[in-house]
């Protein structure tokens, strides 16, 4: 493969340059903040709380719900997690804005920071304001403890991160098309061939035993060292740590080669292995 | 205790229903007790292959929803009396088929006959899932080209997930039927070879059915093409298919290409 018809240097290898910015998602937990009228005892609570567990609020993200503040759609508060219904009347609805800069105001000079706003009719927000946020799920947070005196308590002690447990998966049969493996954590090796319409999401590396003609993603969820080998190299899409190439893109010397694909800096190399 | 066969494919148009008749026909030829049943509901087309489109009074849908007796529904074949098919229902659509109702039906199949051949509808959806959920043996059904063999392949996929055999962890038996195989255009690289499926696929071959204008006589005729023709090309193919599923051993002959004399001289040039 390394005999290139158009490039006068010798290469062991193909670089290939990002194509484009790559966009990724990530979720993340976040506390939520849910005032209540009269915002007054609200806040005393408030106080109490911080005073309490000082570190709540410190280095979390923290989402306002306002839906608690909306006059008109208490009940919608107290419906629990779906959307407050908007004001219907419309003469109330200016009356019914709520005042969500001064409340963010007031929170900030607390040193909580709002990352984002939801349950909010998106009127109520000027582009000063934290974003709108929707979609929300529902999610355990630990609740501080009440006893806990403030100053004498030591910060918690930090646990040492558990080792890693190899966590390999190994697929006897072949992947057939239609047919998806998603391990998030560790390395997928597959006995067979990965089929084309079939796809392999792994953590760590890809390796397939047969031929690769379908899509593998290797080092899923930002592990730039993970690889992908396989036998003969047919794939449709291949990609690693967020970097993709789809077949049109890939040399065509290596097809049908035994290849592994791997990240150097942020350009995706592929080589045959013999 | 019949054994119980599922031809499918996943692509429509492959020719799982001429496959269905074939191995149904031959089957009873050798004096096994065979049902075809048509799982093709909305789109029957079963009946017209085996010419028994003038008898259906009642159907599948009828004897699934409990408004026939299995008896009343099943059609004997003019020509081979050990041979019965299970219509489909023309007017109805897939959803009238009910999990328990399939059940039962193929359980009184089972009770009945050698041999139940269900003829499955392509797609992946219920009606080609619930005419796998009680095979035995699968019947894949392809065509040596790219499309046909990677939905054979998605459905290799659900016949490993979907089968009640798969779900008690048992074995079910997988075979490959290539249909409408042309050796010369597959030697001129104009359609993918019997090794090039078979690498893909990865399950065993039970035959390759050479493209052969008896087929489609044979299904205008509305009679099995094993019936029709029984010493034409493709139906030697389906007979010997039918000797492998009964456990013998019969040697592959793969369609060669005959060449005339001038073909002999100039070779044709592989792609």
């Amino acid at each position: 493969m390394a005999s290139g018809n158009n490039s006068s240097t010798a290469v062991t290898s193909i670089s290939l340059t990002r194509p484009s910015l790559p966009l990724r998602g990530r979720s993340f937990r976040a506390l939520v903040l849910a005032p209540e009228t009269p915002l007054g005892d609200w806040f005393s609570h408030l106080d109490a709380l911080v005073q309490r567990s000082p570190t709540l609020f410190s280095e979390r993200a923290v989402i306002l719900d306002v839906s608690g503040l909306a006059k008109d759609s208490l009940r919608g508060d107290a419906a629990g997690p779906e959307a407050a219904e908007p004001a219907e009347d419309d003469t109330n609805a200016a009356a019914a804005t709520p005042d969500i800069a001064g409340l963010v105001d007031e929170l900030k000079q607390r040193g909580i920071r709002i990352m984002g706003v939801e349950k909010a009719e998106p009127a109520w927000l000027g582009p000063a304001l934290p974003p709108l946020l929707s979609g929300g799920r529902p999610a355990e947070m630990a609740e501080p403890e009440a006893k806990t005196p403030p100053e004498t308590q030591p910060p918690e002690p930090v646990k040492p991160p558990e080792p890693r447990k190899p966590n390999s998966l190994v697929l006897e049969t072949p992947l057939r098309s239609g047919q998806s493996v998603y391990h998030p954590e560790g390395d997928v090796t597959v006995m067979g061939s990965v089929a084309s319409g079939a796809e392999i999401l792994a953590g760590g590396s890809i390796h397939v035993y047969g031929a690769l003609r379908g899509r593998a993603i290797a080092g899923a969820g930002g592990n730039p060292r993970a690889r992908i080998c396989c036998r003969k190299f047919e794939p449709e899409l291949i990609g690693i740590d967020g970097l993709f190439r789809t077949a049109d893109t890939t040399d065509p010397k290596l097809r049908k080669k035994a290849v592994q694909v791997w990240l150097e800096g942020e350009t995706l190399r592929m080589a045959a292995l013999d | 205790m019949a054994k119980i066969i599922v031809v499918t494919s996943g692509k429509g148009g492959v020719g799982k229903t001429t496959t269905t008749a074939a191995l149904g026909a031959a089957l009873a030829q050798a004096g096994q007790n065979v049902c075809v049943v048509d799982f093709d509901v909305g789109l029957r087309n079963l009946d017209l292959i085996m010419g028994a489109e003038r008898r259906v009074v009642y159907d599948l849908i009828n004897v699934v929803q409990g408004d026939a007796k299995l008896p009343q529904a099943l059609i004997r074949d003019k020509r081979l009396d050990t041979l019965s098919l299970l219509p489909a229902s023309q007017t109805r659509d897939k959803d009238a088929l009910t999990d328990e109702g399939v059940a039962r039906v193929i359980g009184e199949l089972r009770e009945k006959f050698d041999w139940v051949i269900c003829d499955s509808p392509a797609g992946i959806e219920r009606g080609a899932t619930l005419a796998m959920r009680h095979a035995d043996i699968a019947v894949v059904v392809t065509n040596p080209e790219v499309s046909s063999v990677r939905d054979s392949d998605r459905i290799i996929g659900l016949l490993d997930s979907k089968t009640e055999r798969a779900k008690n962890g048992e074995r079910l038996e997988k075979h490959l039927i290539l249909t409408r195989y042309d050796p010369g255009r597959a030697e001129r690289g104009e359609m993918l070879k019997i090794d090039d499926v078979l690498e893909i696929l990865s399950i065993p071959l039970l035959a390759v059915i050479p493209e052969s204008e008896e087929v489609l006589k044979a299904s205008n005729l509305g009679s099995p093409v094993t019936l029709n023709a029984p010493q034409s090309a493709p139906a030697r193919a389906y007979t010997d298919a039918v000797r492998r599923l009964k456990g013998e051993t019969v040697e592959m002959i793969v369609p060669s290409e005959k060449r005339s004399i001038l073909g002999k001289l100039f070779p044709r040039r592989a792609a």
